[in-house]
C-alpha cells in the first residue's frame, strides 16, 4: 500500500488559480493517495494538475493511474478505496453517465471515495457549459452531493467531503459539484492551506487495516457485496444507505463549524447558508455559482427598497430538509432557481420538486415559484437575477404571476430572436 | 466496543465469524456484506444441474477437466484420478466438450439411478 510522506510541505498561501486547479490543490492537501483519471472537459485541467503535482514530487506516494474510461476510472478508485486508500478523481456530463454503474456500487460498497464534477449540459446537443442536470441526475445513486459558488468554496469544500465522507458512521462518497467554465477555467485568489492545519483537520490517512468494513489482505481473501437471496439482508443493507444520509447532516454541520474554527471561512450551517433572510419578505434558494452573483443582486435590489434575501443550497443530497422548511418559514414567497432540468417532474427542475415536497403539509409555509435559468451554460446577468427577486415582489405585493410561465415554472431568458 | 471495532473484529477473525443468523437487525449489520472463501458460499448449485457428468473407464487422468471446469468441482484424488464435486456441478457439459479422450458423458439426471 502506498502511504503518503512527509518530505513535501505546502505552506498557507493564496494564489491566483483556475477552480479546476483549486480542486487539484484540495486533492494535494488531503494527501490524496490514489487518483485515477480520464479526460473531458471541462473536469480535464483538473487531472492535468494532479498529474503535474505526480510528476514534480509533489505528491509523493500517491498513485497516479491513467485510464480508457469513466467507467474503469470510478472502478480503479473503487478498487483502490476498499485496499484502504483516500482516493479522488474528477470527472463532467458525458463521463458520469459512462462511470453511472460504478457509482451505483461505490455508494453501496460505501466507500468514501470524492469526486470532484465540473458539471456541464448533458448531450444532445452537444454542450460543454455549466448545466447541473449531470450531478443532480445521479440523485439516487446513494452520493453524497454539493455545489460550490466560489473557487475558495471548491477548494474548501473537497476538504470538508472527506472530513464527512471518511466518519466511521457514515462513510458515503461524495460529488462536490460547481459550473463548467464559470468557476473552472476563470482563475480567483484561492487560499492553499497550511499542511499542518489541513492534517489537523481532516481524519488520519487509513492504516494498512483500512476501512473499518472493507478493505483487502491477499492473505485473507473475501468477497465484498456478495449476492444476498431475497429473504437474506439485502434490503436492510440499502435502508442503512438512507440511514447514513440522514446520519450525515449532523456531521455536514459539525465538519463545517470546525473548519470554521480552523480555517476563519464561514459556509452557513454547512447544508444551507443564508443571505440577508433575517427581515426577508421574499427569498430565492439558488446552487453553484449563480448564487455569488445572487448576492449582489440581493444587495441591489435592497438598496431600491426591497426586503429580499437569499438561501444558497450547499447540498443536494442529503437534502436539508428541516433546514430549508426553518429558513424559508421567514418569508412568504420563495422563488427556486434551478440550473438543471428533471422532465417531467411536477416543475421541470429537480431542486424546486425537491423543495416543494419538504414543504408539503408544513404550516405557514412560503408559496414556492419554481424558476428555471441558464442551462447549457447561458449567460445570466445580474440584472436578470435582479429582475427575478423583482418579479417575485410583484408576486407578493400583487399575487400577479409573469405571464410567459410554461407549464407553472418560469423558464427565464428564453431566446426569442426577432 | 464501538460499532466500527466489532465489525473489524468479525472482519479480521474467522473464529468469529457470525452466521448471517447471529445478526438481530439492520442496525447490527456492518455496511457492506462480506462472505469468506468457503465452499459453496452460495448453496449447494449442483441442484441447478439438468445433465451429470459421469467420468467413464478409460480415462487416462490427463486433467483436461480439471483445467477447463469453471466452477472448480473436480479434483484429483490420492490415486492420480479425478472426481467431480456432484454438491456443486451445475452440469454445464465444458468438461465432457473438452476431454480430449471423450470419457466423459453426459447423463439426463432422471436417467441417472440415483437421479
Amino acid at each position: 500500500m502506498v502511504e503518503a510522506q512527509q518530505d513535501f510541505i505546502q505552506e498557507r498561501e493564496t494564489k491566483i488559480i483556475k477552480g479546476n486547479e483549486a480542486a487539484a490543490y484540495a486533492a494535494k492537501s488531503a494527501r490524496v493517495q490514489v487518483i485515477s483519471a480520464y479526460p473531458i472537459t471541462p473536469q480535464t485541467t483538473v487531472v492535468e494538475k494532479l498529474s503535474e503535482f505526480a510528476d514534480n514530487g509533489e505528491m509523493p506516494g500517491t498513485q497516479y493511474i491513467k485510464m480508457e474510461s469513466e467507467h474503469s476510472v470510478f472502478a480503479a478508485v473503487i478498487g483502490a478505496s476498499k485496499a484502504g486508500t483516500r482516493t479522488f478523481t474528477a470527472t463532467s456530463g458525458q463521463g458520469i453517465f459512462y462511470a453511472h454503474e460504478m457509482i451505483h456500487w461505490a455508494a453501496g460498497a460505501r466507500l468514501p471515495i470524492v469526486v470532484a464534477i465540473a458539471s456541464r449540459g448533458p448531450a444532445p446537443p452537444w454542450n460543454i457549459w455549466a448545466d447541473f442536470t449531470d450531478v443532480l441526475s445521479q440523485r439516487d445513486t446513494g452520493w453524497m452531493s454539493s455545489f460550490c459558488a466560489s473557487h475558495q468554496e471548491i477548494y474548501d469544500e473537497i476538504l470538508m467531503s472527506y472530513k464527512v465522507c471518511e466518519d466511521h458512521e457514515i462513510l458515503l462518497p461524495k460529488f462536490v459539484a460547481y459550473g463548467g467554465f464559470i468557476l473552472s477555467h476563470t482563475s480567483k485568489p484561492v487560499i492553499i492551506e497550511d499542511q499542518d492545519l489541513v492534517d489537523k483537520y481532516l481524519p488520519s490517512l487509513p492504516s494498512e487495516e483500512g476501512w473499518p468494513h472493507i478493505w483487502m489482505d491477499p492473505k485473507r481473501p473475501m468477497m465484498f457485496g456478495n449476492l444476498i437471496m431475497p429473504s437474506g439482508f439485502y434490503y436492510e443493507f440499502r435502508m442503512k444507505i438512507h440511514d447514513a444520509f440522514i446520519q450525515a447532516k449532523e456531521k455536514i454541520k459539525n465538519a463545517t463549524k470546525e473548519f470554521e474554527n480552523i480555517f476563519g471561512r464561514h459556509y452557513g450551517n454547512g447544508l444551507i447558508q443564508e443571505y440577508r433572510m433575517d427581515d426577508a419578505k421574499v427569498g430565492v434558494l439558488i446552487y453553484g455559482d449563480l448564487a455569488l452573483q445572487m448576492e449582489q443582486a440581493v444587495d441591489d435590489v435592497r438598496e431600491e427598497g426591497y426586503k429580499v434575501g437569499m438561501i444558497k443550497l450547499r447540498h443536494f443530497r442529503p437534502f436539508p430538509v428541516e433546514d430549508i422548511i426553518n429558513s424559508m418559514k421567514k418569508v412568504e414567497i420563495i422563488g427556486v432557481i434551478d440550473r438543471a432540468t428533471a422532465f417531467g417532474s411536477q416543475t421541470g427542475g429537480p431542486v424546486s420538486g425537491e423543495v416543494k415536497s419538504a414543504l408539503h403539509e408544513i404550516n405557514g409555509a412560503p408559496k414556492v415559484l419554481s424558476i428555471i435559468n441558464g442551462l447549457g451554460g447561458r449567460e445570466v446577468s445580474l440584472e436578470q437575477q435582479k429582475n427575478q427577486l423583482k418579479m417575485l415582489v410583484k408576486f407578493k405585493e400583487t399575487g400577479e404571476l409573469p405571464k410567459d410561465m410554461i407549464h407553472g415554472t418560469l423558464w427565464d431568458g428564453l431566446l426569442e430572436v426577432e | 466496543m464501538t460499532k466500527s471495532e466489532k465489525w473489524k473484529k468479525i472482519n479480521k477473525s474467522i473464529k468469529e465469524r457470525p452466521e448471517v443468523q447471529d445478526y438481530k437487525n439492520w442496525e447490527e449489520l456492518p455496511p457492506i456484506p462480506i462472505s469468506l472463501p468457503i465452499d459453496g458460499s452460495i448453496g449447494a448449485t449442483g441442484d441447478w444441474r439438468t445433465f451429470r457428468p459421469v467420468i467413464k473407464e478409460g480415462c487416462n487422468s490427463c486433467g483436461i477437466c480439471w483445467l477447463f471446469c469453471p466452477e472448480g468441482t473436480i479434483s484429483r484424488k490420492d490415486d492420480g484420478s479425478f472426481e467431480i464435486d456432484l454438491r456443486y456441478c451445475k452440469g454445464c457439459g465444458i468438461c465432457a466438450k473438452e476431454c480430449p479422450s471423450n470419457n466423459i458423458e453426459m447423463v439426463r439426471e432422471s436417467d441417472m439411478k440415483d437421479g
